[in-house]
């Protein structure tokens, strides 16, 4: 069993959202606590995006709460609450493609104001992303995937958050760049940060997390440790292929 | 910022060649065409004011000569006897305000014009903006032609005219005058006055862009999710890019109605939207080089053809095949076409389009 951390950094309660006409997600309940990587897996239209998207500030719910830090986030704007320290690193990377490296790196910190620490956070990531330090002032669209997904995870650092989001980071990647970017999924928890990593690749999110949430059409059907997660035999059976 | 001996004495160049430019071309061309440099000076604050809506913060707008339009009628009815047909009683004189006055008021109004255009269509982007920009510029085009009852605010289609002359400290613009023995006649006089506020926008622009407003525009026209993930307020900037780039027309439009003395409708066509995004498009998009050589080109090249086209068919055919409006269409529309082919960056590209078209060849490795 896993122990329930009493003050949550976040907490999602019965949260429903629908666009499109279409109800997205049909009330979800979700916590992370401090410095801990929970992994949201499901297949394909399951509604991660959606729900990552939300607790972003990019969609508004129809009903339910998320609380953050304490603080309750529904009339909170999608850049305060990136100011707030909540940074998402979207699907497909979303890098800003005529920007240099650099100059990416730099919006990530576009709601800080102290220029040293900038500077010095900028050194930092280009010590955690070697392969960055040398393309630095190359434009960022003209990077491989996996080079992209590395700029859009060090932008979102860039602002010093205290939840990073991660949206899919092994879409469409090669495999030996998938290890990668997990293992730097890894470090950067062992740091202390608290992490929600959504994921198709239920096998390589589970490893990586303590614990894990599986979403079906809308709605949590299993939760629980990521060890019991990937040994249960619902889980084998929709998303490991056993 | 610090310049070195030699850049110092290039800009002195520059800045001599430049206040040369209406006694040159008035010495070898005529005076008609220091008239058609003045007019270019316009284009090139319409084109610039463009681009910070289009080429830094991504926002196609097709109705961008709305905003021009109405600092012009700004400029025109503030500084015309016409408000006197309207509100006899109030003005019986009509309105003259000093051109210190009118000039902000109708950067500010054209302003508020961008704000309202902007707010509507915050969420729409690429082709759904680029129709509802279209359909605003025609609404304004089409207000200024049918103001003119109940009350009689923009005279119609007939326009204002007897505008106020720029006058700065009691010297008219719209007379010759005598400064240190030198004569300078109207047009040369309006010149430099185009040339102090299209230095002023290009100032204004350079600093815009390496701003941290700018650097926002930027990320919000590569990608808005992101951007707005990064702490990118996303809806005030977007206004923000509507305002100022309203504001730089409408500034323009107060001058032209000035140097004019004659505003109407007509001049706030849709075609006018589209030469100033060509402008924009064609000198390269993002660049403030580019898009003042755009302007240069797509301001005078017209004229150029107009002048040479009938003597040219006159003495070949001896008559006159082609008239010249629907020539500069035909070779305006062929020219686009090459661009977009051969220097799909425009003629001076930003440096960050040159160095994407540059490595577009480097093999991704992963």
């Amino acid at each position: 069993m896993y122990k329930i951390n009493p003050t949550p950094l976040l907490e999602v309660r019965d949260l429903k959202v629908s666009y499109g006409g279409i109800q997205a997600i049909k009330g979800i309940a979700l916590h992370i606590a401090p410095g801990e990587l929970v992994a949201l897996i499901g297949s394909n239209g399951a509604g991660k995006t959606t729900m990552l998207k939300t607790l972003a500030g990019l969609h508004h719910p129809a009903s339910g709460q998320i609380h953050y830090d304490g603080k309750n986030l529904k009339d909170v704007a999608a850049h305060q609450r990136a100011a707030m320290g909540i940074a998402l690193v979207p699907e497909g990377r979303g890098v800003f493609a005529r920007m240099t490296v650099t100059e990416n790196l730099q919006m990530g910190a576009y709601s800080r104001s102290n220029k040293n620490e900038i500077a010095a956070d900028l050194a930092r990531m280009y010590e955690l992303f070697p392969r960055l330090a040398e393309r630095k002032g190359q434009l960022a669209g003209t990077l491989s995937g996996g080079e992209q997904q590395m700029v859009a995870m060090a932008r979102a650092l860039m602002s010093r958050p205290r939840l990073l989001m991660l949206d899919e980071p092994s879409m469409g990647l090669a495999p030996l760049m998938v290890q990668k970017i997990f293992e730097t999924i890894r470090d950067i928890a062992a740091q202390g940060m608290s992490i929600l990593l959504v994921e198709q690749n239920a096998r390589l999110a589970l490893q990586a997390a303590q614990r894990g949430y599986v979403m079906e059409s809308g709605a949590i059907t299993l939760s629980g440790a990521a060890n019991e997660l990937l040994g249960s035999d619902a889980v084998q059976r929709a998303y490991l292929g056993g | 910022m610090k310049l070195n001996s030699k850049s110092k004495s290039l800009l002195v160049a520059l800045a001599i060649g430049l206040l040369l430019i209406p006694f040159v071309t008035d010495t070898l061309l005529g005076r008609g065409w220091v008239r058609i440099v003045d007019f270019a000076m316009l284009y090139i604050m319409l084109a610039l004011g463009l681009n910070i809506v289009v080429g830094f913060a991504g926002l196609l707008d097709l109705g961008y000569i709305a905003f021009f339009g109405v600092g012009a009628y700004c400029y025109a009815l503030a500084g015309s006897p016409h408000l006197a047909l309207a509100f006899p009683m109030i003005f019986p004189n009509g309105v003259h305000l000093s051109f210190w006055v009118i000039l902000p008021l109708a950067a500010l109004l054209a302003g508020g014009f961008g704000v309202l255009l902007g707010a509507p269509t915050l969420r729409l982007r690429g082709d759904y903006l680029a129709i509802v920009t279209l359909g605003f510029g025609e609404i304004i085009r089409i207000f200024l032609n049918n103001l003119n009852a109940p009350v009689n605010l923009t005279n119609g289609p007939q326009g204002i005219s007897r505008i106020d002359p720029v006058s700065l400290a009691d010297v008219r613009l719209s007379v010759t005058q005598e400064i240190f023995g030198i004569s300078l006649p109207s047009v040369h006089l309006y010149f430099y006055l185009f040339l102090a506020f299209t230095v002023l926008v290009i100032f204004a622009s350079q600093r815009l862009e390496k701003s941290r407003i700018g650097r926002a525009w930027m990320a919000i026209r590569e990608d808005e999710v992101a951007a707005s993930a990064m702490g990118i307020n996303t809806r005030n900037l977007k206004l923000l890019a509507f305002a100022m780039g309203a504001m730089f027309g409408g500034a323009s439009g107060a001058l032209f109605a000035g140097f004019q003395g004659f505003v109407s409708p007509e001049s706030f066509s849709l075609m006018e939207s589209i030469m100033v995004l060509c402008m924009v498009v064609l000198g390269g998009m993002g660049n403030i080089a580019g898009v003042i050589l755009g302007g240069v080109l797509l301001a005078v090249l017209p004229e150029v053809l107009r002048h040479s086209v009938v003597p040219l068919q006159q003495a070949l055919f001896g008559k006159m095949i082609v008239d010249p409006e629907s020539l500069r269409m035909l070779l305006f529309g062929g020219a686009l076409i090459v661009m977009m082919l051969y220097r799909p960056a425009g003629l001076l590209p930003s440096r960050v389009r040159r160095r994407e078209l540059d490595t577009d060849e480097v093999v991704e490795t992963v």
